[in-house]
């Protein structure tokens, strides 16, 4: 257990220093940095000192050295457009992003994983097709779509919900939430939808079939020969089986919402990391890109890693080496 | 005479396809007593697991049973509404399966799978539930019970896997014990402790045993009355001994002189020719008849109604009283 945790965890180094090289990468090969930031008629000596205050001159191994050490501290350079640092602008609009997409995913499990259920019991029930239906639809239509449709409906239409930012929002520390707020969770309703929707569907998707599958094994029929309740036995024993590969699934789908929530906020104006990482792209803003790039590595390692921790402790197959011997 | 713990009379089980409606099961009837051990033999496909599930109620759609009374103590079991027959299965009626390798949940303890049929079946405690389990599985002889408990599964083998699945079909006291190829999926060596686990716990507790299996020698060896199925109906049935020394019905003289012995290693084993029909395509009159060497005119227009022959109850024409032939 502590040996396969180790290896993960090796493994999750090198990927984020992978990654780490890729993001330097991005400074070498994405122009000169120096061109976004200064004017027209900068002289030569001026551009030479902003060269040389940025570091730019040094050895490329210097700079991927310095730049290495920074992240490991989450220093991430300074904003071309903002002349900020990087890193306090990230954390500025993490709390946005990270409330958006925890939302988003909460509504996907919850809302999935009882839409899978249901439809995998009551299988010829209208109300399974249905949800069969709407997952199709939430399959194969586009987020942004998605997103367009309901601020048309919910907030140009019926004037229900606002159709854009975050609505007022509490400082906590240095997080900033709009979940205590009554304005903050109708801004949250039509994002954390949008953004949720396909994780929504595949989780639906993916429970059904495992659910399914699992109806059909020897030990579910074993279970019913035992005159366990009908109950017991289909969120029990059936259920319980169920949420082994789902788990990996949301896990994972949890760092694509991260990453995918730069359409969702952009469409709703969402003041999180990844409309700040679309203006970046935009103004060629590199060491936000970067950041960003390293970021969300780090959130789907993280994830993985503990995605495979947790399957150890629902699955005890999975948990010890040393039990099997016994 | 006393009553029967299982009286099965006349069964039917259909499967309802897209095609056709198939007939699995087709006019059964048996009586199990008491601490008696029936067994039910047959190839792949005679019914035998059928009959086992529809005696506890798990013929699932598109089966459903078509005909026939099924009484477990004189009261009727068949079409019991769901929540009833339910109360019914593994509180009076205990199923062990084939497989012990995937009869098991795998993520629960072996102790919780256990505590939670008990406390389904009776109003025992928790802790009471988990004294019990412990004195179940010391019964069907698990080493250190009270550490095994705490088991998962996968830390079990086969054969003690299979022995956690009998304590959990006997946990609450049932009156009938369906072992559906109990020991097929076992070692050989393994498979004589089960027979015999088996075999004392329905002598201790007075449970009656359906044995379904096609292992000759396990019929032999463990059970007071044997059925030989065929095509979804009951050949010949009747006292062990009887049936395997001196088998009446062809296709049980073809069943018996297919066992191999040591003794007899200059005869060539008796092969039944062809194979059983597929239920779609049963011939009419005997099911048994395209194979059978002695049949005749009438096996192919009706079909054979069993005839009581001492002890022995066989279903077939050559016995029948009016034109006696020699078998």
């Amino acid at each position: 257990m502590l040996a396969f945790t180790l290896r993960r965890f090796l493994q999750a180094i090198g990927v984020m220093l992978a990654v780490g090289i890729i993001a330097f990468a991005m400074f070498r090969f994405a122009g000169d940095p120096v061109n976004q930031i200064v004017s027209i008629d900068t002289s030569a000596a001026e551009r030479a000192s902003i060269r040389q205050s940025l570091g730019l001159d040094d050895p490329v191994l210097v700079q991927f050295g310095r730049y290495f050490i920074n992240a490991l501290q989450f220093k991430f350079g300074v904003s071309y457009q903002f002349r900020l640092p990087v890193s306090s602008l990230l954390a500025e609009r993490m709390p946005a992003t990270l409330e958006l997409a925890i939302v988003a995913t909460i509504f996907a499990m919850v809302a999935g994983i009882l839409m899978g259920v249901y439809s995998a019991l009551r299988r010829d029930t209208i109300l399974a097709r249905l949800f069969q239906a709407i997952s199709l639809i939430g399959i194969s239509l586009p987020t942004f779509l998605i997103g367009i449709l309901l601020i048309y409906l919910f907030a140009v239409t019926l004037g229900w919900l606002p159709s854009f930012g975050r609505g007022d929002v509490v400082k906590l520390g240095w997080w900033s939430t709009g979940l205590l707020t009554v304005s903050g969770w109708k801004a949250i309703i039509m994002p954390a939808i949008t953004l949720g929707l396909f994780q929504m569907t595949l989780i639906m998707r993916l429970v059904r079939a495992e659910m399914l599958e699992v109806l059909r094994t020897d030990y579910i029929r074993f279970a019913r020969a035992r005159g366990l309740t009908t109950r017991a036995i289909h969120f029990g024993h059936a259920l319980k089986n169920t949420l082994v590969p789902v788990i990996t699934v949301a896990g994972l789908q949890f760092g694509s919402v991260i990453a995918f929530s730069i359409i969702t906020e952009t469409v709703f104006q969402w003041p999180g990391m990844g409309l700040l990482f679309v203006q970046a792209v935009q103004n060629v803003d590199i060491p936000i890109m970067a950041a960003y790039l390293l970021m969300v590595s780090l959130i789907f390692v993280t994830i993985n890693l503990v995605v495979d921790i947790l399957y150890t402790v629902v699955d005890p197959r999975l948990r010890s080496t040393v039990g099997r011997a016994a | 005479m006393t009553q029967p713990v299982l009286s099965v009379r006349n069964l039917e089980v259909e499967f309802v396809t897209r095609r056709a409606t198939l007939r699995a099961i087709n006019g059964v009837s048996f009586e199990i007593a008491k601490g008696e051990v029936l067994g039910v033999v047959g190839e792949s496909g005679a019914g035998k697991s059928v009959t086992g599930l529809a005696v506890i109620g798990l013929i699932d759609p598109p089966g459903r049973i078509s005909g026939g009374e099924i009484e477990l103590s004189g009261t009727r079991i068949d079409h019991l509404p769901p929540e009833e027959i339910r109360r019914v299965r593994g509180k009076r009626i205990g199923m062990i399966f084939q497989d012990p390798l995937t009869s098991l949940n795998p993520l629960y303890r072996i102790g919780d799978q256990i505590i939670e049929t008990i406390r389904t079946h009776t109003d025992l405690s928790e802790s009471a539930a988990r004294r019990r389990a412990i004195d179940l599985l010391a019964e069907v002889g698990i080493p250190a019970p009270e550490k095994r408990i705490d088991g998962y599964p996968h830390e079990f083998s086969g054969g003690m896997r299979q022995r956690v699945v009998i304590a959990l079909a006997i946990c609450a006291e049932p009156e009938l014990i369906i072992a559906d190829e109990p020991t097929t999926a076992l070692d050989v060596s393994v498979q004589a402790q089960i027979i015999a686990l088996i075999k004392r716990l329905g002598r201790d507790h007075g449970t009656a045993v359906m044995l379904v299996t096609h292992d000759m020698g396990v019929i032999a060896e463990t059970c007071d009355r044997v059925a030989v199925m065929y095509s979804g109906r009951i050949a010949e049935i009747g006292p062990v001994q009887e049936v395997v020394r001196n088998p009446l019905h062809p296709y049980a003289k073809g069943l018996m002189g297919a066992i191999p012995t040591l003794a007899g290693e200059d005869k060539r084993l008796v092969q039944i020719p062809g194979a059983m029909p597929r239920l779609s395509a049963i011939p009419p009159g005997c099911p048994f008849n395209p194979r059978c060497a002695f049949a005749f005119d009438r096996c192919c227009i009706e079909r054979p109604e069993p005839i009581r022959q001492g002890t022995q109850s066989v279903a077939c024409h050559l016995f029948e009283p009016a034109k006696e032939t020699a078998a």
